[in-house]
């Protein structure tokens, strides 16, 4: 449990002054995770918005030791460092505790980041991997991606006379890396600062890898007003659009439930990339997205029940 | 005559021995034929306890080059090594590690890239990235390898330099063929290379530094300009590190190797193990009277354009042998910049190409002999009557 | 406006050594909005400081002590998601 006021009183390590547009999810996310280590912090990031806005030369919002270097390879990228790390200390060379985390938006990890991602993974690295998921290529103009959702209208998959936007479910990344049998996976979201806040202390505890897929508001991609950001956020995690769970050394967990699921419409409805799946002939996908999202829960409280069996 | 301490190597392992006595912090490595023996051998080390180096075994050749560029930034001395596909699939970062200044060393053991895929050796990798911003070194045989394997390093981390090197073999000719190695001392190689010390590590948490920024056309052209300066540096600093080397291991080297090219009216231009053919062909030549001679570009980048121009100053008839083909329909990589170089020289030898070697297709005495016999007729005549020409290839 | 440096005047392989730097960057500027607070009302919840995208609420002593109008891009997340709803989008009048 996470002490907002203690939270508080560590120091900012992403200052203000970076170019992300006014009420952007991601920055939300970001500094939540960095709240969860007092240790320092070495960040990787991906190429995408967070990297782009950020550090525009001559200028680095990063109050910290902070390295981007391609779109595909911030898992590659931050193994080096951490590994580096272990070669230095074990020659006495450094004396710290230091941490590393990487950044990558959907686009930089469930696609063209995959690879690195999984080989970082296998390897055992140190290190806590957060992919901020505002569920399209956000920085170049919101095409979509491999965490696109289905129904979305997105820029290369776009509704239109002959098509209702992404006909594809988005891949679970969430179970894909869980299947990598780290020792720490999660799903959280910026909304529910108290669980992430949490769930990035424990990632950044464990040793060994750590994955945390962090819904990501992006008010430009899914077309709302920008004051909504939480609002809107809040909803996903309401309506089961996006579950909060999490994977302890195999062991599936709800970290949050709500008393009661919302419809999934009341989150769709006020987002302008869902906006003609309200016409009468795509209504059939709401009903789609609606069941697939049963389904998904129905599927998670099957693998925790499992799991805490085998356990 | 004192007897020498011949060990016998591969080029593979002659670079994974240079590389155990470098003893990185950190080797990121994915293997591929023919430079697979060289991750090996170090893996073996490694297991052995006998290298302090964090091995990552990565996934891919394009994360080998990342983790490098991690492990570098971070303030470690690293190092990788690849071939062909490998270095091609490595590319995007091969120039990041260049732009960020890194001083990685790599072992790239030439092969054809594909395709179609082709395992044995041409140049057609490196030549590839020849605008990649590294430092290029090209070794003749294992010895010149696994020698300058170690000098790399301290080529590399020169202050006034700060680029990554590339230190290439011929795949499977030299890579895979054993020769007798005279190995230096391990506290000598310790010694010479020092320790490794860099600006702005990423883990001196207490100076936190950017890497990576994104750079708009305001800022840059300017970065592209320092990279170029360290460059053009190189030319100055790299010889201060050669001196060293031969002041540590007694073994003195230049940018360019000439063999018999003093007194000598004709000349061939040629890199890595077809030097040696070469050479062979010229005592031959020699011996019936025929003022033949070698030059041998050593390193490629920074091109050693005054050196190669006061070796070629004297000859009247050049024939340049690359062993890659960059499509110019105009001729090689190294035959378009030797001929650049002589344009504003006031040197103005009779100058051809042969484009030879491509997919490890083997160049025998008798096919050097041809270019000589051609060399001959050239001068005799005045004229080159085909600049461009095709070595060994079924016509 | 910055000066813009020469190569000679740079850091070499385009690192950034001055950790932060960009709070020298005005982003203030962007809003058409300024958020302001209702001290009376304010319960000091601290929700508004860990939602803002840009670090710009000032917290000091466990108290919300105001925002940092340097770089507060007026994105409205504070008025909307305060519990009292003690913080105004006051039209930026500039």
């Amino acid at each position: 449990m996470a002490n907002i006021k203690e939270l508080a009183k560590q120091p900012e390590r992403l200052s203000g002054g970076h170019r992300l547009c006014a009420g952007c999810g991601a920055s939300i996310v970001v500094r939540q995770v960095l709240m969860g280590t007092k240790d320092p912090v070495v960040v990787g990031s991906a190429t995408g918005c967070l990297e782009v806005a950020t550090t525009i030369y001559p200028y680095t919002a990063w109050k910290i030791p902070f390295i981007h270097n391609a779109f595909e390879n911030v898992a590659a990228t931050i193994s080096g460092v951490e590994t580096a790390y272990r070669a230095l200390k074990k020659k006495g060379k450094i004396k710290k505790d230091i941490k590393f985390v990487a950044f990558g938006g959907d686009g930089g990890t469930y696609d063209i980041g995959l690879q690195s991602l999984s080989g970082a993974l296998e390897r055992g690295h140190n290190f806590v991997y957060v992919c901020y998921q505002n569920e399209a290529y956000m920085n170049t103009g919101v095409q979509r991606s491999g965490g696109t959702p289905k129904g979305a209208s997105t820029t290369t998959a776009p509704s239109g006379k002959a098509s209702y936007g992404k006909p594809q479910l988005r891949k679970d990344l969430t179970a894909i890396v869980a299947a990598h049998n780290i020792p720490y996976v999660a799903q959280g979201s910026a909304s529910h600062w108290n669980d992430l806040v949490t769930k990035a202390e424990k990632a950044f505890k464990v040793e060994g890898p750590a994955f945390l897929n962090v819904i990501s508001m992006c008010h430009r991609g899914w077309r709302f007003p920008q004051e909504d950001t939480i609002k809107i956020n809040k909803l996903a995690v309401e309506t089961g659009y996006w579950p909060l769970i999490e994977v302890e050394n195999g062991i599936w967990k709800f970290t949050y439930k709500p008393k009661e699921r919302k419809p999934v419409v009341e989150f769709l409805k006020p987002q302008g990339r869902f906006k003609h799946l309200f016409k009468e002939e795509n209504k059939f996908v709401l009903e789609e997205i609606q069941k697939d999202i049963d389904e998904n829960w129905a599927r998670l409280e099957r693998m925790c029940e499992a799991s805490c069996k085998v356990a | 005559m004192t007897k020498k301490n011949l060990i016998p190597f591969t080029g593979d392992q002659a670079v994974a021995y240079a590389m155990k006595q470098i003893d990185p912090d950190v080797v990121a490595a994915y293997p591929i034929t023919p430079q697979t023996e060289i991750v090996m051998n170090f893996s073996n080390y490694v297991a052995n306890g006998q290298v302090s180096t964090e091995m990552i075994p990565v996934e891919s050749e394009h994360s080998a080059m990342s983790a490098c560029v991690g492990a570098a930034a971070a303030g470690a001395r690293t190092m990788t090594a690849t071939s062909a596909n490998g270095l091609a699939l490595m590319w995007e970062i091969v120039y990041i590690a260049a732009s960020t200044r890194l001083p990685i060393v790599m072992p790239v053991v030439n092969r054809a890239l594909s395709g179609p895929i082709n395992i044995h050796c041409d140049h057609s990798d490196t030549m590839g990235c020849r605008d990649s911003g590294w430092i290029h070194i090209y070794c003749e045989n294992a010895q010149e390898v696994y020698e300058n394997t170690i000098l790399a390093i301290r080529i590399a981390e020169h202050k006034k330099i700060l680029l990554p090197v590339m230190v290439c073999q011929d795949g499977f000719i030299t890579s895979h063929a054993v020769e007798g190695l005279e190995l230096f001392d391990d506290k000598k190689v310790k010694d010479f290379i020092g320790e490794y010390k860099i600006e702005d590590p990423l883990l001196d948490v207490d100076h936190p530094v950017t890497y990576g920024p994104l750079d708009l056309q305001d800022y840059y052209f300017e970065h592209k300009r320092q990279q170029g300066e360290a460059m053009k540096a190189a030319l100055t600093a790299i010889p201060e590190v050669l001196k060293k080397f031969e002041k540590t291991f007694g073994r003195k080297y230049d940018f360019i190797e000439t063999y018999k090219l003093d007194d000598a009216e004709i000349a061939i231009v040629a890199m890595s193990s077809t030097a040696g053919t070469v050479k062979f062909v010229v005592d031959e030549l020699r011996q019936k009277g025929v003022k033949a001679g070698l030059l041998r570009p050593r390193i490629f980048r920074p091109f050693p354009k005054e050196k190669l121009i006061t070796a070629l100053k004297n000859v009247k008839a050049v024939a340049v042998l690359d062993r890659s083909e960059s499509f110019s329909a105009e001729g090689g990589p190294l035959y378009t910049d030797i001929k650049a170089a002589l344009y504003d020289s006031g040197i103005r030898p009779l100058i051809s190409n042969y484009i030879y070697g491509l997919g490890g297709r083997d160049i025998f005495p008798a096919d050097i002999n041809k270019v000589y016999v051609d060399l001959q007729d050239i001068l005799k005549t005045g004229k080159v009557k085909t600049p461009l020409n095709y070595l060994g290839s079924r016509e | 406006m910055e000066n813009k440096k020469s190569w000679k005047e740079i850091p070499i392989g385009g690192k950034i050594i001055e950790a932060g730097n960009a709070a020298k960057y005005n982003t203030g500027s962007w809003r058409t909005f300024r958020p302001e607070k209702n001290d009376k009302k304010c319960i000091n919840c601290l929700f508004c400081w860990i939602y803002c995208p840009d670090s710009s609420i000032k917290v000091e002593d466990d108290k919300m002590a105001g925002f940092d109008y340097e770089h507060c891009k007026g994105c409205g997340i504070c008025a909307s998601i305060c519990p009292v709803k003690c913080i105004d989008m006051k039209k930026e009048i500039q």
